[in-house]
């Protein structure tokens, strides 16, 4: 099940020094590339069918063309930027740092092509302020790379400049978000932008701005070493390639594996996971990152683990980190722990969310503290609808997917507990 | 006394004001500098990269207001930062607590002379947890004995 594309490299010794990763062939891709023109990269990007693999997996070409189009379209914005989001913050996710952490170079090397092809000559790593070591870590791989070449005026003697910067956040969530990453990038608090009504590119200080992922720019070397069709043998025809899942919580190993679109989620969970921590049974999975609703266990028996079969399901891939939890798992409690963390992360700019996650916040705390009320799950449900799809940014609808996935599942559990909640009240 | 950047500091700042577009963009990276020189972030210091910036002291408090990661006032000496997201509490987050709740005598958001200890949201070792921070550095794979031992390390 295992496919190693990007993860290669990630358990041999060193590798994230130059010296082992140069033997393993880093930078090999850029002699081939930077002799032909820009374009080609990007051509190369879209037929992969690469998809954005921080949570949205939105197609990747399509985002690197809007910046190449705003350029041509407008001459003022002679400059354009890439920005790597290293925010790695949803629940349930801690990819990135694997990357960051053993094979640093292999995300620069992806940084550069994609500097080309977009023709950006800076390039930020926006990185979580939490990662230190890893921000640590990157840096000594940048400074590295300038020694030797790689980075700086001209890229290994090519006429073409490229600078990488890394950018340390300070602990806000909502930095994930690509438009509140760019604001907080400028120097100001990270509120999402609005959206315009077409697609566009993000912009940072007014020129056009490419915003990926981490792993989305680290499987960059792959296509343009190995070609689109070598990247589309993995996956399925609208999930091409591999993403690295994650497994955590009641799980007996957990971690990071590669693998390609399109496993079989209970197959993962017992092989490669090892299955259920202490034997127990399987309750539930958050497939993707808390913001993606929870699978019950029967569910995930026949989830497929790609973008279109986890829709189906009326959840979300998401990043793939997969949260997992076993019969004794009470799901009152779990969805309280994570509707607290959406309280503690709203940014606060617009109203239905900032208000919204507080008092769904503050009703779970209630059920908890034998303080229910008979109404308090269409009242949950209510507030979820008042939250969804009128907001600035996604964060909101995604409070309102996960609190009707956990109703939706599990309906009986929490009517049992306000019942039981409500009866020791008047004892 | 007013606050000026160390050596180390200025040539930090003057190396990142040509990497970026508008110097508007150095306020988080001024803002950790101010952060490591001093331990937490004073009002002369604000004044100090207000100057330097040629941006408002106002703006400068909006942003490290919004930040979690900013003290604005002088704390413990080591910040203990428990992860409380829901991997984290799936594995055993609660006995990490109650362990240095024991071993300290103070409770979650209480400080002693020489530790603080806060719950935070998830600092992406789900797959390592329970986990902690103390100060930037993570400890993964807790259990209440490896977070005693190094409770007790950091006591002497």
């Amino acid at each position: 099940m295992i496919t190693k594309l990007v993860s290669k490299n990630f358990e041999i010794e060193n590798s994230h020094t130059l010296k082992v990763a140069k033997k393993n062939g880093a930078y090999k891709s850029i002699d081939e590339a930077f002799k032909k023109p820009a374009y080609v990269i990007e051509t190369e990007i879209e037929n992969s069918g690469l998809r954005g693999k921080g949570g949205g997996g939105a197609p990747a070409g399509a985002k690197w063309c809007l910046v190449s189009r705003a350029q041509e379209m407008d001459s003022l914005a002679a400059a354009s930027y890439l920005v790597v989001n290293a925010d790695e913050s949803e629940p349930g996710t801690f990819k990135d740092r694997q990357i960051l952490e053993f094979d640093p170079h292999l995300l620069l090397e992806g940084m550069i092509l994609t500097c080309y092809a977009i023709g950006a000559h800076e390039a930020y790593i926006y990185i979580r302020g939490e990662y230190k070591f890893f921000a640590e870590r990157l840096n000594e791989a940048i400074s590295e790379a300038y020694q030797d070449g790689i980075l700086g005026d001209t890229v290994k003697g090519f006429d073409y400049r490229v600078d990488i910067t890394v950018h340390r956040g300070a602990g806000a969530y909502i930095c994930g978000e690509k438009s509140a990453l760019i604001e907080s990038l400028e120097g100001n608090r990270g509120h999402p932008r609005l959206k315009p009504h077409r697609p566009s590119p993000e912009y940072y200080f007014n020129k056009p701005t490419l915003v990926n992922n981490v792993e989305t720019i680290a499987t960059v070397p792959f296509i343009v070493n190995n070609g689109a069709d070598a990247y589309r043998a993995y996956g399925t025809e609208k999930s091409p390639g591999t993403l690295l899942f994650g497994l955590s919580g009641h799980i007996n190993n957990p971690g990071i594996y590669e693998m390609a679109f399109g496993e079989s989620m209970q197959t993962f969970i017992d092989t490669i996971g090892g299955g259920v921590k202490g034997g127990k049974k399987l309750k539930a999975v958050i497939p993707g990152g808390a913001s993606t609703p929870v699978l019950s266990a029967e569910e995930v028996k026949v989830a497929r683990l790609d973008y279109e079969s986890m829709q189906s399901l009326g959840s979300a891939l998401g990043t793939g980190g997969m949260i997992i939890m076993d019969e004794d798992t009470c799901m009152v409690t779990a969805l309280k722990n994570l509707l607290s963390f959406y309280h503690h992360e709203s940014c606060g700019q617009c109203t239905p969310c900032r208000e919204g996650t507080a008092w769904v916040d503050g009703i779970i705390a209630n059920i908890l503290h034998k303080k229910a009320d008979k109404g308090d799950i269409e009242l949950l449900s209510d507030i979820a609808k008042t939250m969804n799809g009128k907001t600035i940014c996604v964060f909101a609808p995604a409070v309102a997917m996960v609190i009707d996935g956990f109703i939706l599942r599990f309906r009986e559990e929490f009517e049992a507990y306000i019942e039981k909640s409500m009866g020791e009240a008047h004892v | 006394m007013s606050f000026v950047f160390n050596e180390v500091h200025e040539t930090q700042f003057q190396d990142l004001l040509p990497r970026y577009p508008h110097p508007k963009a150095l306020v988080l990276p001024c803002l950790w500098m101010v952060q490591y020189q001093e331990g937490y972030i004073s009002s002369d210091a604000i004044m100090y990269i207000a100057n330097r910036l040629d941006i408002p002291q106002a703006h400068l408090y909006s942003v490290a207001t919004f930040y979690t990661m900013f003290n604005l006032e002088p704390i413990a000496k080591y910040h203990i930062q428990v992860c409380k997201t829901l991997s984290c509490e799936l594995c055993g987050k609660a006995d990490i607590i109650s362990c240095i709740e024991d071993e300290l005598g103070i409770k979650v958001n209480e400080s002693n002379e020489l530790f603080k200890l806060t719950e935070v949201e998830c600092l992406g070792a789900c797959g390592s947890a329970p986990m902690l921070a103390m100060n930037e550095e993570y400890h993964e794979n807790l259990t209440p004995e490896k977070t005693r031992v190094l409770l007790q390390r950091l006591s002497q």
